[in-house]
């Protein structure tokens, strides 16, 4: 039964058919991150249009090695985060940091996080959390570094 | 004809671990095939260290009250209970954290040695030395001696695996040479249960001087250890994975070999004399044991190590083995998992490391979980023996006194019940 609401049919859909899987070209910045504690990774690429935080995330592609978890979040994540700005983005990344840290408690808003929502039972599991926010860290340190690299961006705008 | 060793109950046994009977996730009966990452504690090693609590409780080695006394009492007594353990006179036990922390004490004496003056020349390390392990280490007994090559400039070199799974010796003739200085390897592999041939790699290491590191975190807990027999010079193990508490290990050493060691960690009660400007050293193993002790976790090892030697280790082996068997059998018999590690249970203790077809570890463990089953997932450590097998990750199992048949076939039922749920069985 509990498994059921940790690995909900949306997950799971994502992790058999993961959306926008794969590096693409062109890219600002490729990220590499590993989570130390199981090995899982993912290689990530950004693409934006614009600077500060009204650039255009024109795309997320990304590799990634890992659990259904880790897998199914980095397909919901690009699809969340593709075509909106990079505010956007952010805002969308801290209110699902959250719900993965609510510990089961959060309710999560649909309109915000559409399929992440799915994600609600991930937090109940202190050792799953990591998984859930590998791709969205990832996504974070690639749109701040491409930022950064842009000499119109002010300091304030590319932190979340 | 040989004498067999006593039958292990684990039944009996069973009811002296009170966790065993709580139950996980929502009423499961509790599945702990977790041990190799740290073992559950027998009434009798909980009772000891509340006892020494609440009856003798003071700082080892100071004062000259009665519990100062008594608690001193307790504390040699222990290590001489753990020193006989392993076939070792007391002098030569030194109490550390846990295994870790004992091969960083033999490191750490390398490149202290480069400047502790007079006395300690046969530890100095430098550019042109040879530090040899194995591909399998756990990062416990892999990165203490990477960083030791770089404080030291000396060359870090290591024995390939087979991809059974075992040390692959055929190149040893070369990798031992004139130029080796330290051997370390583990005597049981964490991940693939492989048990290394110490002995043979300390002969031909020792026809060189050099000084050999073995890590017993796996082995010591499980099958019996006689340092004589061995032919290492230095052993570490853990308390926590022999049914002892947490925050006490041991490095065994030559006592010749300690007296020719610097200290590790510095301060009080490793002193000789002590200056405004300089210290002199104790004699081992107090000038490793800086600071007041952790004297009712060593109450609770020895304890442990009585619990141990009553069942007999022999038992303990023969035990561990027949359920080794079971589960190589077992999995055998699952479409779609491979083990990493010796497919035959010779020369191999109870670690099985597995990967799933389709099923990312991760994955499989949460359906155990679900089912009450406790495995370890992830690198166990050794990411880089995973990267010899090229596995991102395994789900381990790890079996102890506790551990019964029944145990297995949750652990294979569960596996399936893994692959029915993803869809992949």
């Amino acid at each position: 039964m509990k498994l059921e609401a940790m690995y909900q049919e949306i997950i799971l859909d994502h992790y058999r058919n993961p959306h926008h899987k794969g590096l693409r070209e062109p890219y600002d910045t490729e990220v590499h991150h590993i989570n130390p504690t199981c090995g899982d990774e993912v290689r990530l690429r950004v693409k934006l249009d614009g600077a500060g935080g009204d650039a255009r995330v024109v795309d997320v592609s990304y590799d990634s090695l890992g659990c259904s978890i880790s897998q199914a979040s980095a397909s919901v994540a690009t699809d969340l985060l593709i075509g909106r700005t990079v505010d956007e983005g952010m805002r969308i990344a801290a209110e699902f940091t959250a719900l993965m840290q609510s510990k089961g408690e959060g309710e999560p808003d649909e309109d915000v996080l559409e399929d992440a929502v799915a994600f609600a039972g991930v937090s109940r599991y202190p050792a799953r959390i990591k998984c859930a926010l590998l791709s969205w860290m990832a996504w974070k340190d690639a749109t701040a570094q491409t930022l950064s690299a842009d000499p119109n961006a002010s300091m304030e705008e590319r932190v979340s | 004809m040989t004498v067999l060793p006593r039958a292990l109950d684990a039944e009996k046994v069973r009811a002296d671990f009170p966790i065993l009977d709580r139950t996980v996730r929502d009423g499961r009966r509790l599945v702990y095939l977790d041990s190799g990452a740290t073992s559950q504690k027998p009434r009798q090693v909980l009772d000891a260290e509340r006892e020494f609590y609440q009856r003798h409780n003071a700082a080892v080695h100071r004062g000259a009250h009665q519990l100062a006394e008594e608690a001193t009492d307790a504390y040699e007594g222990a290590r001489a209970t753990i020193a006989a353990f392993i076939g070792a006179p007391p002098g030569e036990v030194v109490f550390t954290k846990n295994t870790t922390e004992g091969i960083n004490l033999v490191a750490y004496a390398f490149s202290n040695a480069a400047t502790a003056g007079p006395g300690f020349e046969r530890f100095v390390l430098g550019p042109g030395d040879e530090v040899v392990v194995t591909e399998m280490e756990h990062h416990g007994n892999l990165v203490p001696w990477q960083e030791l090559c770089r404080r030291t400039g000396a060359t870090l070199r290591w024995f390939p695996l087979t991809d059974e799974g075992r040390l692959d010796l055929s190149g040893m003739d070369e990798l031992l040479n004139e130029r080796t200085k330290v051997v370390a390897v583990a005597h049981q592999s964490n991940v693939l249960g492989t048990v290394n041939p110490v002995r043979r790699i300390a002969e031909r290491a020792h026809r060189f001087g050099a000084v050999v590191v073995a890590d017993a975190a796996q082995s010591v807990p499980h099958l019996p250890v006689d340092v004589t027999e061995l032919g290492a010079d230095f052993l570490a193990f853990s308390g926590h994975k022999m049914l002892g508490p947490t925050g006490i290990g041991v490095l065994w050493g030559r006592a010749e070999l300690l007296a020719a060691m610097p200290p590790f960690i510095t301060g009080g009660s490793m002193i000789g004399v002590v200056h405004m400007d300089h210290t002199t050293w104790a004699e081992p193993p107090q000038r490793f044991e800086a600071g007041v002790p952790m004297a009712a976790q060593a109450v609770g090892l020895a304890a442990a190590v009585d619990y141990l030697t009553a069942l007999g280790m022999d038992a303990v082996a023969a035990h561990e083995h027949e359920l080794t068997c079971y589960a190589l059998e077992r999995l055998a018999g699952i479409d779609g998992v491979r083990v990493v590690g010796p497919l035959d249970a010779e020369a191999r203790g109870s670690a099985v490391s597995f990967v799933v077809d389709g099923i990312h570890p991760h994955d499989v463990g949460q359906v155990l979980d679900d089912q009450g089953i406790a495995v370890r997932v992830g690198h166990h450590c050794a990411w880089p023996l995973h990267r010899r097998f090229a596995a991102v990750a395994t789900t381990r199992a790890t079996f102890y006194v506790y551990n019964t048949r029944a145990d297995v076939d949750a652990l294979a039922e569960g596996i399936g019940q893994a692959q029915r749920f993803f869809g992949t069985g």
